[in-house]
């Protein structure tokens, strides 16, 4: 959806307007670290935890290293099966599929359960454009839907919303009870309206969360089994799939579901993990297998490993920036540390801010079940940004200065020198004004008459 | 006698000399023999931070330079220590005695403990403690182990300051949770990493902590910042100072007259 914003922000503007409304931006803090907090809970009960991420890491990067022969070994299973393998190298052609596939069937209303790669290629407002009705049956996902928003987080989709404020959706949508905020009531009335529109679709969309070179299968996982309502009951499945959803085995899928959820929710797993292996008796199944930009991220060494992710989450949960600032500030599909990887390998220019929306904490790096090496990646761009000449004149010049500054030792201790004996002489409006963002809510430090390299000169004949 | 070249962040020779002078005093307690080169500027971190490499690379050549003779170099900071060990790598690469400088950097707890092999540190400090873990250290150094990962928990700045007489490190609701500082990320991102200073200070707050601590004096100048401004009685002490025996600047009410040890 982010094509459709017109005007394009930089992160810090976007956080500092989330940040402005300080409970609201506290409680998102604290619900996204309820979270994290679950993960450890969840990861701690397991003493190979750390042995799991090892071997996730390994299947993955070996996936990656062979990931055309395993497409075409998940193909020709897939074909085997039954199944239309598709594939597409752009969300446009990927969306022309989808539609060409609706028209044979004459469909008009599609049901389509959570997949970040369907709002990566925007294919909602694409097929509205075209007539078909689309409804997101996840529960988070619909209701960003209904609001007219992207979904703020990759899992919880609509984790920026406070239960009032669905209470009010649903009075407008659902009719249910003005004001009414039960979690129980409000779930019951989306369920009654979902059923009818399970009920009435012609076609099921679903994302995959793997799909296994060696069997031609592939698993999706839910909490709320919408995936599978939605495609038991139309005779037509589409599953879309990122190409890097691959793994070799069947016997791999043990290890990722047993971290998957653990670092997504803190459940030991998602409700439903379905399995599907071919179409439903007088049924088409298909599947997209999409590129947008994954082979270029393939053949760069230093991001490769960006393409491990399972997209569990976990590193928006745990990042102190992304739940102070909210998915919406990165304006991507996917926000936080992943999205500002994947994001600028994208469009550098439009995303540059991003690799800069990060304390490199390292936080990422460590929760990561896939040992994404997060924070040196984001570091990674910095670089990337600089060379391409996109960071902005007034870093680049700052960092030019300081490069000559420092490189001269008499400089920088004459400069020190200067400035310990001016900052504090100068009266106060000199020292914090709009030019000084330091100053804004901090104090300088207070500055010493001596330098340590005065008071060692001093000591030194000891 | 291990032969010490004293590393020190361009801002605390500039700023907070009593850091560095408390880092000193305490490698010369254990029997080192110290010298603070002169020539050193800055490791080249800022630059490096914002991607900015070619101007970070003759800092870190400057650097090599400087320090390279040393049987080993010190440094009261996990964030300078870790632009050594584990950045200066794609800048110096195959310079003639980087491998060598690269392994004879330490950060100063790790130096204490895993050098010198300090246990129990001589000296009294009767207060209320946090430990703010900065990210470097932790996370890149392994001066300790981080939250998000399953492994036997350490903490190697904990372990030091838990020997002295009287100390009480209180736990904090997130033990390793970023300040927010991230250098240039302290102003570019200045709303985000203000609400994450107030937030990591409130932490101290809440567990009771007269003096909040760390092994960065960035992470305290960042968080000493905010504290004025709001005029909170919570005060900074970088860990050098507290081990080397200093007290807290201001008077502080101790309430238990029988001190606790907790670890």
């Amino acid at each position: 959806m982010s094509d459709t914003l017109t005007v394009h922000h930089e992160h810090p503007e976007n956080a500092s307007e989330f940040v402005a409304n300080d409970s609201r931006a506290h409680w998102h803090d604290q619900s996204l670290w309820f979270v994290r907090s679950k993960r450890d809970k969840a990861a701690s009960t397991l003493p190979e935890w750390e042995e799991l991420r090892a071997r996730a890491s390994a299947i993955k990067q070996h996936a990656m290293s062979r990931l055309g022969d395993y497409l075409e070994e998940f193909e020709r299973n897939a074909q085997k099966r039954g199944v239309t393998v598709h594939w597409a190298r752009t969300p446009a052609e990927h969306n022309q599929i989808i539609l060409d596939i609706l028209e044979k069937h004459k469909a008009k209303k599609v049901v389509k359960s959570k997949s970040m790669l369907t709002e990566e290629c925007h294919l909602n407002p694409f097929l509205e454009r075209n007539g078909v009705e689309v409804v997101d049956t996840d529960l988070g996902e619909w209701i960003v839907q209904l609001l007219n928003q992207p979904p703020s987080h990759i899992v919880m989709p609509a984790i920026h919303i406070k239960r009032e404020e669905i209470g009010d959706l649903f009075h407008k949508h659902l009719g249910t009870d003005a004001g009414a905020t039960d979690p129980p009531y409000l779930v019951n009335a989306a369920r009654g309206e979902l059923r009818r529109k399970f009920l009435n679709a012609d076609v099921g969309i679903t994302g995959v969360n793997f799909a296994i070179a060696e069997t031609g299968g592939f698993v999706v996982c839910t909490n709320e089994g919408n995936a599978d309502l939605g495609v038991s009951l139309p005779k037509v499945h589409i599953a879309c799939m990122g190409i890097e959803k691959i793994i070799p085995r069947a016997a791999d899928l043990g290890v990722f579901l047993r971290l998957l959820a653990r670092s997504a929710t803190g459940q030991p797993i998602t409700t439903y993990s379905s399995h599907f292996h071919g179409p439903v008796e007088g049924g088409e199944m298909h599947i997209i297998l999409v590129d947008n930009g994954r082979s270029d991220i393939l053949g760069s060494p230093d991001f490769r490993r960006s393409l491990n992710c399972i997209r569990c989450g976990a590193c928006m949960n745990t990042c102190p920036v992304y739940r102070r600032s909210g998915g919406h500030s990165y304006e991507t599909t996917v926000p936080g540390p992943i999205g500002s990887i994947l994001a600028p390998s994208r469009d550098a220019k439009t995303h540059k801010s991003l690799p800069f929306a990060c304390s490199l904490c390292g936080s990422c790096s460590d929760v990561c079940p896939v040992k994404i090496d997060l924070h040196t990646q984001l570091l990674t761009w910095r670089k990337e940004i600089f060379i391409r000449g996109l960071l902005p004149w007034k870093k680049r010049i700052g960092m030019k200065f300081g490069r000559i500054l420092l490189g001269s030792t008499w400089m920088f201790a004459t400069a020190g020198r200067i400035g310990r004996w001016l900052v504090p002489k100068l009266p106060r409006f000199m020292v914090y004004n709009s030019l000084n963002p330091w100053g804004k809510q901090r104090e300088l430090p207070p500055m010493p008459k001596q330098s340590f390299r005065q008071l060692y000169q001093q000591r030194k004949p000891k | 006698m291990p032969r010490v070249g004293l590393f020190i962040p361009c801002y605390v020779d500039q700023l907070y000399p009593q850091v560095a002078m408390a880092t000193l005093e305490l490698l010369e307690r254990y029997g080192c023999e110290v010298d603070f080169p002169a020539a050193q500027t800055c490791c080249g971190q800022p630059m490096a931070n914002t991607g900015c490499v070619t101007e970070a690379k003759p800092l870190a050549e400057k650097f090599l330079a400087i320090f390279k003779d040393y049987e080993y170099v010190v440094c009261p900071s996990g964030s300078c220590t870790a632009m050594v060990t584990h950045h200066y790598e794609e800048l110096l690469h195959g310079q003639p005695g980087f491998e060598e400088l690269r392994k004879k950097t330490f950060e100063l707890c790790e130096f204490l403990v895993d050098v010198l092999k300090v246990g129990k540190v001589e000296g009294r400090f009767p207060y209320k403690v946090g430990l703010h873990n900065s990210c470097h250290g932790l996370r890149e150094l392994r001066l300790g182990s981080s939250s998000e990962m399953m492994v036997e928990r350490f903490n190697k700045a904990g372990q030091l300051l838990s020997g002295l007489e009287g100390i009480e490190l209180v736990p904090l609701k997130r033990p390793d949770e970023c300040c927010g500082f991230g250098g240039t990320f302290a102003v570019a991102e200045e709303a985000v990493s203000c609400m994450m200073g107030l937030d990591r200070i409130h932490d101290h707050e809440q567990a009771g902590a007269d003096v909040m601590t760390a092994g960065d004096m960035s992470c305290l100048m960042h968080m000493y910042g905010l504290i004025t401004r709001q005029k909170k009685p919570l005060q900074v002490m970088h860990v050098a100072e507290i081990l080397a025996g200093r007290q807290p600047a201001k008077e502080i009410a101790t309430t238990q007259p029988t001190a606790v040890v907790s670890r």
